[in-house]
C-alpha cells in the first residue's frame, strides 16, 4: 500500500504531499511558547529599532534630542497656565505645581504609548512585508520608544517636584516599581490597539478623542476626591488605570498626598491583566498582519 | 536513501533541468493559492461625508477600499536543487507570489507549504531613511535574526560589498536609488538560506555591482535548496534558472523548462506588440 502511494503517478493532494516531506504552511502562527522564544531572540532588534526610532524622530529638528526634555517642560507650562492660573483648579491642593506636573507627565506616557501602538503595525507594513520576525516586536518597540522618553521626563519631573519644595525621601525609590507597572500596562494596551489599528486604520482618527476623554476622567489637573461626589462614578474614575498610576506616583513624590493602599493592588492587577490579555489578543492574529 | 544521491547529482550538474529535479523532494508546495489585498485610499469617487454616512447605514463597502485580487489560483511544486525564474509583465503577481511563499502575505484561499523558513531577498525591504547606512546595516542584520556580535562581524563585509564607502555615515535619504538598493541587497545577501527568493536584485546598481551580485547569488544558490528569481531580464532567467513560471494576471500561463517558457513568453510579447501596431495602422480613427 505504502509503495503505491509513494509512486509518482498516484496523485497526492498537496496537503498530503506536504505532510509526507515535512513541509509546513509558510504563514502559520507559531505556538505561544515558540512565539515568546522567537520574540526573546529578537530582543536586540527590538531595542535597536526603538533607539533608531528615537534618533530619527528628532533628526529633522535643530535642537535634536533636546526636545525630549523641552516637550514635557512646555507641556507642563501650558497646563499650569491653563488650570493653575486661568481656571484656578488649584484650590484645596497643597502643592498644585507638583500635583499637576506629575499627572501630566504620567498621563502623557500612557497616551503616547497608545497612540504609537495604533500605528505600530499599520505604519510599518513595508517592513512587515519584507522581513520575517515576530510582529509583536513592533508594538513592544514603540512602547520602548515612549519609555525612553518617559525616563527623561521622570528626571525632569523629579527636579520640578524638588524645586516646589517637596523633600527627597526613600519613598522616591518606589517610583521605579510604579513606573514598571505602568509600562507593562502601556505595553499590553499597545499590543491590543496595534491589532485593532492594523485592521481598522480609522482608529488613529478616533484615538485623540478617546484619549482626551480619558485625560478628563483621570484627575490629571484636579483632585477626583474634591471634585467628584462619593459614589460609583468616583470609584470608577479612581479605579481607571491612568488614575491609579498617577495617584500611586503622586503618593510617593508628594508629602501629604494620601493614597489608599489598595491602589497598589489595582496597579498590579491592571498591569498583569492588560499585558497578558493584550499579548494573547495580538498573537491570535499574528499571521494576518501582512495583509494590511 | 536513493533520493539523497540524486540531489547531490542535481546540485552538481547544472544542466539537469526541471524534469530530473522533480524526482527530488519538494521544498515548496503552492496549492490553489489566492491572494487578495485591500488598498485604502483608492478610487476616484472620493466620497463626501453624507455619502459615507449612507454607505455605513446601508452596510456597503467604502469605495476608498479597493480589493486587489493579485493571485488567482496558483498551484505548483518546487523541488530541491531547482532554480525557478518567475516571468511576466508588471503587475502579473510575481512579487506578491514571492511574498506569499515567504509567509509575509497570508493566503486568502489555498495554502503554501514550505521546508523551513523561506527568505525573501527583496530590494524593496524597507530600511529607515532618516538613519545612516551604518545604523541601517546593524538594524537589518538584527531584523534577520542575527545577534549583535554576528551583525558587527558581518558589518565590514556588507560595507565593502555595497561599495558605498564614505556614504555609509550619511542618512539613507541622501542616497541615490541605486545606492539604497545596493545597500539593501548587500545586507540581505550576507546570510545563506534554505529557500531563497530574489526579487529583481540582479537589475540593481552599475555593471560592476551587477557582476558581483550575480556571483553572490550563484554562491547563495549553491548553499540554498531552492531559488526563486523574479527578473525582467530574460537573459538572466535563461542563464541562471532551470525552470520558469510565466505569470499572467495572477494565474500561471506556462510552467516548464526555462528556455521553452522564455521563448514562448518572448513570442507572446512580440505578437502582442505586432497586434497593437497593426491596430494603430489600420483604424487610426477608431482608437480615438
Amino acid at each position: 500500500m505504502s509503495a503505491e502511494t509513494a509512486h509518482r503517478s498516484e496523485p497526492l493532494s498537496a496537503a498530503e504531499l506536504a505532510a509526507r516531506y515535512g513541509l509546513r504552511p509558510s504563514s502559520a502562527r507559531p505556538p505561544l511558547a515558540t512565539y515568546v522564544r522567537k520574540l526573546w531572540q529578537r530582543r536586540h532588534f527590538i531595542v535597536a529599532f526603538a533607539t533608531s526610532r528615537t534618533v530619527s524622530q528628532y533628526s529633522g529638528a535643530r535642537l535634536g534630542q533636546l526636545w525630549q526634555v523641552l516637550t514635557p517642560l512646555l507641556n507642563a507650562a501650558v497646563y499650569y497656565l491653563l488650570f493653575g492660573v486661568l481656571l484656578g483648579t488649584r484650590r484645596n491642593i497643597d502643592n498644585f505645581t507638583a500635583f499637576l506636573v506629575t499627572g501630566v507627565f504620567l498621563f502623557t506616557f500612557s497616551q503616547r504609548s497608545v497612540t504609537a501602538g495604533a500605528r505600530a503595525i499599520s505604519g510599518n507594513l513595508r517592513l512587515i512585508r519584507a522581513l520575517h520576525f515576530p510582529r509583536a516586536a513592533l508594538p513592544i518597540s514603540s512602547t520602548l520608544v515612549e519609555l525612553q522618553q518617559m525616563l527623561i521626563s521622570v528626571c525632569v519631573l523629579g527636579l520640578i517636584v524638588l524645586l516646589t519644595g517637596e523633600p527627597l525621601t526613600w519613598r522616591w525609590l518606589l517610583v521605579i516599581p510604579a513606573l514598571t507597572l505602568q509600562t507593562l500596562f502601556n505595553l499590553g494596551i499597545s499590543l491590543a490597539i496595534a491589532r485593532v489599528g492594523a485592521k481598522i486604520p480609522d482608529i488613529t482618527q478616533l484615538l485623540p478623542f478617546v484619549t482626551r476623554t480619558w485625560l478628563y476622567m483621570s484627575g490629571v489637573f484636579f483632585s477626583i476626591y474634591d471634585r467628584v461626589p462619593a459614589g460609583p462614578i468616583r470609584e470608577a474614575m479612581l479605579a481607571n488605570p491612568a488614575a491609579v498610576y498617577i495617584e500611586l506616583t503622586r503618593g510617593l513624590l508628594l508629602e501629604g498626598h494620601y493614597v489608599p493602599s489598595h491602589t497598589w493592588v489595582l496597579g498590579v492587577a491592571w498591569a498583569l491583566v492588560t499585558l497578558v490579555g493584550g499579548f494573547l489578543f495580538f498573537w491570535a492574529a499574528e499571521e494576518r498582519y501582512g495583509r494590511g | 536513501m536513493a533520493e539523497t544521491t540524486e540531489i547531490a547529482e542535481i546540485t552538481e550538474n547544472q544542466d539537469v533541468k526541471s524534469t530530473a529535479a522533480s524526482d527530488a523532494p519538494p521544498t515548496v508546495i503552492v496549492d490553489d493559492l489566492h491572494i487578495v489585498y485591500r488598498v485604502y485610499g483608492a478610487g476616484g469617487t472620493r466620497g463626501n461625508a453624507p455619502a459615507a454616512f449612507r454607505r455605513i447605514l446601508k452596510r456597503q463597502k467604502s469605495p476608498n477600499v479597493r480589493e486587489v485580487h493579485a493571485i488567482r489560483g496558483i498551484s505548483f511544486t518546487a523541488h530541491r536543487g531547482e532554480s525557478i525564474g518567475l516571468i511576466g509583465r508588471n503587475g502579473s503577481g510575481k512579487s506578491t507570489l514571492l511574498r506569499a511563499i515567504a509567509g509575509l502575505l497570508p493566503p486568502t484561499r489555498g495554502a503554501v507549504y514550505t521546508d523551513g523558513q523561506p527568505t525573501l531577498l527583496g530590494v524593496n525591504a524597507a530600511l529607515m531613511s532618516d538613519l545612516t547606512g551604518e545604523r541601517n546595516i546593524i538594524l537589518g542584520c538584527l531584523a534577520m535574526g542575527m545577534t549583535p556580535a554576528q551583525a558587527r562581524e558581518h558589518y565590514d563585509d556588507i560595507v565593502e560589498f555595497s561599495g558605498l564607502g564614505d556614504f555609509i555615515d550619511l542618512p539613507m535619504r541622501t542616497y541615490s536609488s541605486g545606492m539604497a538598493q545596493r545597500l539593501r541587497f548587500a545586507i540581505a545577501a550576507v546570510k545563506s538560506h534554505d529557500v531563497l527568493m530574489i526579487d529583481e536584485a540582479l537589475a540593481t546598481g552599475d555593471a560592476e555591482f551587477r557582476r558581483r551580485s550575480e556571483e553572490r547569488i550563484r554562491q547563495l544558490r549553491e548553499e540554498a535548496g531552492t531559488v526563486f528569481l523574479v527578473s525582467h531580464s530574460l537573459d538572466v532567467v535563461t542563464q541562471t534558472c532551470t525552470r520558469a513560471i510565466w505569470l499572467d494576471k495572477g494565474i500561471i500561463k506556462m510552467d516548464g523548462d526555462a528556455d521553452t517558457v522564455v521563448k514562448a513568453y518572448t513570442k507572446a510579447i512580440q505578437a502582442a506588440g505586432a497586434r497593437r501596431a497593426n491596430r494603430r495602422r489600420r483604424q487610426p480613427a477608431a482608437s480615438e
